[in-house]
């Protein structure tokens, strides 16, 4: 891409805020019943990226929470893996071990994640680390601070350089849109992100309220929607933080279909990062299949 | 001046501590013996039963948490604030074709059977826990503790003392339920509702649905998250269905239809005992 080509970031794009609430409730009123229902959740299921950042983590918890991704849910061993691990970087080899032989892939978070308050070399060498121990996918997140001042290319270096550190590791920008105080800095951290050379964009680290909203994951389906339009270049999406109930993730892969297309609505290009979903999604996948409705007792914590 | 219209009275259901209508939207027509319309009540769906057994189970952990002497002081409060709106449940009854002295002895027995389920909510650890003699080193003892969320199948006859003589021996224990009221004359029940509302029980604990049977037994009792049934339908083919169901996770099913509500057996601490799994522990004790 050249520089030419770059916007300038200076220039706001305004965002109606009552029109995407509005368009936001009306996708939620759509009903999908019966089997599409059943494809949806098995869809949803497959895109998650399970989730463990708690400074208490263990291996053991993170081995624990490899053998649910590989199996969500024995008793129905043709149910999908989930997409991904998503653990401390520390974490990396425990998971990339425990996950051998399947294809579910190990994302790690990076760049002193949540605050992202240190300085680029110390994020960079964090990066490395999470690449060098056979991290996949990195999630990086952006100094909210200096784009709050203003300074738009120090964000746009900071991200161009993760994603040099990445290598061949898919790079996931975290925007954490509950500090960024409007839609248009959300729609505006986007277009930087892509721009700068991210894989995927990405709501929240899960530590600030509110994490993933409907009304933000629009914004930033649209601005990627744009960017595909500007450079034919598709960059992956990926809702985090608070969403916990299967009817919630169905409500996202609509606002999906009917922002992006049906192309975006694979696990290569659309991810919902959460620890609690995966069950919800289990029980209702479970209780489609037999009619029963399920007890939260009969499914494995992590 | 035009004469009066009377405002007349929206039944709904009693879930979470709200009054929430049927998810459904749907009513049904409730009619006394003669078969004059007395009211519409919500007809519930399997979708407001689930959403009720969400408010049940929420509510359970505080609840099951509390002191039983707390308990015990909110079923009293109960009887307190049916006491004071006794009249309105005569004039319910009433109005369901019950004569009003009748009406009037099935709200006194109503208010005194919470009365006698509140002095059992700490006492019943007492009479029915044991200590048991083991031949080791341990010191070894049995406490009864609440089962969890009980579903509640309650009768047509004498809809306000039934729903109350079945709703008091489960919650006194710290057990939360979803009623499903009298088809025929849910009305009294959807008011207790509302006595509820006003006496400190916390939202959720006791969870009130009205509509068809047929629509929600199988669901209710085949819910996994349910850990019991209190069944007082003496039908056959419901028991049946019940059985079957509750065995897909091996719940606990009562099948209690007495001839007569009023009667002074229904007081008895076994029905309290009825919900309730009994813990053992082995604490080992030094010499």
């Amino acid at each position: 891409m050249s520089i030419a080509e770059i916007p300038d970031f200076k220039q706001t794009i305004p965002i109606d805020k009552i029109g995407v609430e509005e368009r936001v409730s009306r996708l939620n009123k759509r009903s999908i019943k019966k089997e599409s229902k059943l494809q949806a959740l098995k869809l949803a299921l497959s895109m998650i990226d399970h989730t463990t950042l708690e400074g208490k983590d263990s291996e053991g918890k993170v081995i624990q929470l490899c053998s649910k991704a590989r199996t969500p849910y024995a008793p129905m061993p043709h149910l999908p893996h989930v997409a991904a691990v998503c653990v401390y970087p520390n974490m990396v080899a425990t998971a990339k071990k425990a996950l051998k032989g399947t294809n579910v892939k190990v994302a790690s978070v990076a760049t002193a994640f949540p605050s992202g308050m240190a300085q680029l070399h110390i994020k960079l060498d964090d990066t490395r680390f999470a690449v060098d121990q056979g991290a996949d996918e990195i999630d990086m997140v952006i100094s909210r601070g200096e784009f709050l001042k203003g300074n738009y290319s120090f964000i746009f270096d900071e991200i161009a350089a993760v994603k040099e550190a990445c290598g061949s590791a898919h790079l996931k920008v975290i925007l954490e849109t509950g500090e960024l105080e409007t839609l248009e800095n959300v729609r505006k951290a986007s277009d930087i992100a892509m721009y700068a050379g991210a894989d995927f964009i990405k709501t929240s680290t899960g530590k600030i309220s509110p994490a993933a909203t409907q009304p933000v994951t629009l914004v930033m389906l649209e601005a990627i929607r744009d960017f595909y339009i500007e450079t034919g270049t598709m960059v992956g999406m990926k809702p985090a933080g608070g969403i916990r109930k299967a009817k919630e993730a169905l409500q996202y892969l609509v606002l999906v279909k009917e922002t992006l297309g049906a192309a975006w609505l694979t696990p290569e290009w659309f991810r919902f990062g959460a620890s609690s979903l995966t069950n919800d999604l289990l029980m209702q996948i479970v209780k489609q299949e037999t009619g029963v409705y399920q007890s939260i007792d009969y499914f494995s914590n992590d | 001046m035009a004469e009066r219209l009377e405002v007349l009275k929206t039944y709904k259901t009693y879930v979470g501590g709200k009054f929430p209508r049927s998810e459904s939207d749907r009513t049904y027509r409730v009619t006394n013996p003669k078969g004059t319309h007395i009211a519409n009540a919500c007809r519930c769906t399997r979708k407001d039963l689930r959403d009720a057994v969400v408010a049940a189970r929420t509510a359970f952990g505080d609840w099951s948490n509390r002191s039983a002497y707390n308990r015990g002081q909110v079923l009293y409060r109960i009887a307190e604030m049916l006491e004071g709106r006794k009249e309105q449940f005569v004039k319910e009854l009433e109005l369901a074709g019950v004569k009003e002295k009748d009406a009037r002895v099935e709200v006194h027995t109503a208010i005194d059977r919470l009365i006698y389920f509140a002095g059992w909510t700490d006492k019943i650890s007492q009479v029915f826990g044991t200590v048991n003699p083991v031949a080791s080193a341990h010191f070894n003892f049995s406490s009864p503790e609440a089962t969890g969320v009980v579903g509640i199948i309650a009768p047509d006859k004498n809809p306000l003392l039934s729903a109350i003589s079945m709703i008091a021996p489960v919650i006194a224990s710290g057990n939360t339920c979803i009623i499903v009221s009298s088809e025929t004359n849910p009305l009294p029940a959807v008011s207790f509702g509302e006595v509820l509302h006003a006496s400190d029980v916390p939202g959720g604990v006791i969870n009130i649905l009205t509509g068809y049977r047929s629509e929600m037994v199988d669901s209710l009792s085949s819910h996994k998250d349910v850990n019991a049934i209190f069944n007082s339908i003496e039908e056959p083919e419901t028991r049946k269905l019940i059985d079957e169901n509750a065995s897909i996770s091996v719940k606990r099913t009562s099948h209690y239809s007495p001839d007569d509500w009023f009667a002074v057996e229904h007081e008895n601490p076994y029905l309290v005992l009825e919900f309730m799994e009994t813990k053992t522990t082995w604490h080992p004790v030094g010499f």
